[in-house]
């Protein structure tokens, strides 16, 4: 039961992005495409789950007074290998991420995970946590990108949904238009919220 | 007998002033320009001016769930001046989701009437330039409604013509003399104050004058002037930099702001990418009209600075 809702937590209802509002840069800047969205989120979710699980099992060697150095020791190594597997495997996304690979170190849901459950919870709880904060961050970034790109391209996940004749709404690729369909599905989840009684 | 005695606390001083009144004389001061371009663009004019408040409108009325849809007035003049601001040809469904979008976007999702930061017809507008850039900068000549470029762009054309409004250029803003009719009606009545147009057309014209105009004295003047009559200032500085809502209170705010909107927009205009910058220049300065107002808010009496 525990473990059940140390996972789901991250997916609705301490959902990084439309909860928390954790980790906005690249929410903001990779989102012009579902696709982007995507890999930015599973690439998160990558380090998160790993960066999780390290932590956990060194909570009891990490020195409580230099324990943020440790940790972003700790997540930059998984950064960088996740950078390196992207740049090796998928060419194709690493250049269109660009600087938000390397940019992950500093996602503030990593570290805030690090700081408020994987250092004080056990390991398999921790990577629980990790997985489904990960896991909700993914989807907020794909839903996002799927909104954007639809409405900013007529596609998703370049399949055309809208036809030939769609005039696009290009702010929506832009981005003052991710902010702005940030903001509408942010309020949107909160209707949900208080409908769903998720308070 | 308890009608005529009614106890209250204060404000005391009532006015038959309300937001629906103010927002039906704007509508009249804006009439004479709206004609203009009707007269001046044909069907297209009008389509455009009726489709733009029958939308903003409806989706007034579906937000504030009312069956009213004139309401308190604030949406028509919303959806008239978004669509006085429009290329005079455009597809119903630009006009259409700029109505929805300057009320949705530009004012509802800050809290409504009052609330907002931004003028929602400009932020529809810079939301639809930003999206469909091509229907946007798509100028017509008045009557025969031939593709041209405005005069800001270097089509050349006479002061008279300039004055009158018969240039291509957005729906509602070629017609200096119909703006200026409609603006001195506000004056008179009282809903904006002299010194935001004051100190924008007179900004515009200073900066229009010495800076990058040629020749002797005549012509650096009738460069200023030009730079007053042609593309949006009249427009944007009798009826959008007044917005009661998203202008400073203060006397010395407005001046300030009227100052501010005239530099923002000579700079876009003779330095920038775009002919014409009344549209972000009001924008910005909506944004930091919260500061200017902070800036210039009247110390009470004996009241020491730190």
């Amino acid at each position: 039961m525990s473990l059940m809702n140390d996972f789901s937590k991250g997916l609705v209802k301490e959902n990084p992005v439309f909860r928390l509002v954790l980790g906005m840069c690249p929410t903001l800047a990779v989102t012009g495409l579902a696709i982007n969205g995507l890999g930015m989120g599973l690439s998160t979710t990558a380090v998160l789950l790993s960066s999780n699980l390290v932590i956990s099992v060194l909570r009891k060697a990490i020195p409580e007074k230099i324990r943020i150095p440790c940790f972003i020791i700790i997540i930059a190594t998984f950064v960088t290998i996740v950078d390196m597997l992207l740049k090796a495997y998928q060419p194709a996304l690493h250049s269109q991420l660009g600087i938000f690979v390397p940019l992950i170190v500093v996602n503030c849901i990593i570290l805030g995970r690090a700081e408020a459950f994987a250092s004080k919870y056990p390991v398999v709880n921790s990577m629980v946590d990790g997985l489904g904060m990960g896991l909700g961050f993914t989807l907020s970034l794909t839903l996002l990108g799927a909104v954007r790109e639809l409405l900013g391209n007529g596609t998703i996940f370049s399949a055309n949904i809208m036809g030939a004749g769609y005039q696009p709404f290009r702010i929506f690729s832009f981005p003052p238009g991710a902010f702005i369909a940030l903001g509408l599905m942010m309020a949107g989840m909160n209707i949900l919220a208080k409908k769903f009684k998720l308070e | 007998m308890e009608t005529k005695l009614v106890v209250s606390s204060s404000p005391h001083i009532r006015a038959s002033q309300s937001i629906r009144s103010v927002m039906i004389d704007v509508l009249v001061a804006l009439f004479p320009a709206a004609l203009a371009g009707v007269i001046f663009f044909r069907w297209g004019g009008f389509l455009t001016i009726i489709l733009g408040m029958l939308s903003a409108m409806v989706t007034e009325a579906i937000i504030l769930r009312k069956k009213n849809i004139f309401g308190d007035g604030s949406a028509a003049v919303t959806g008239l001046l978004l669509a006085l601001v429009l290329p005079p040809i455009v597809p119903w469904w630009l006009v259409v989701i700029g109505g929805a979008v300057a009320i949705t976007i530009g004012k509802h999702v800050f809290g409504g009437i009052g609330n907002n930061i931004f003028n929602p017809a400009l932020t529809a507008r810079a939301i639809l330039t930003l999206s469909w850039v091509g229907y946007m900068v798509h100028w017509v000549r008045p009557i025969d409604l031939a593709t041209s470029a405005t005069p800001l762009a270097g089509a050349s054309t006479s002061f008279y013509n300039l004055f009158v409004g018969a240039i291509p250029g957005s729906l509602g803003e070629t017609s200096a003399f119909a703006l200026i009719l409609g603006g001195g009606w506000l004056l008179y009545k009282g809903h904006i104050d002299w010194r935001i147009p004051g100190g924008y057309i007179g900004t515009v014209f200073v900066m229009g004058t010495l800076l990058k105009s040629s020749g002797n004295l005549a012509g650096m003047l009738s460069a200023g002037i030009f730079h007053v009559l042609a593309g949006g200032v009249m427009l944007g500085a009798l009826f959008m930099a007044t917005d009661m809502v998203t202008s400073p209170v203060t006397p010395r705010g407005k001046l300030i702001f009227g100052i501010g909107c005239g530099v923002m927009t000579m700079l876009i205009r003779l330095y920038g990418v775009f002919p014409e910058g009344v549209t972000f220049a009001i924008l910005l300065m909506n944004a930091v009209t919260p500061l200017i107002d902070k800036l210039t808010m009247p110390r009470k009496y004996g009241e020491v600075t730190s």
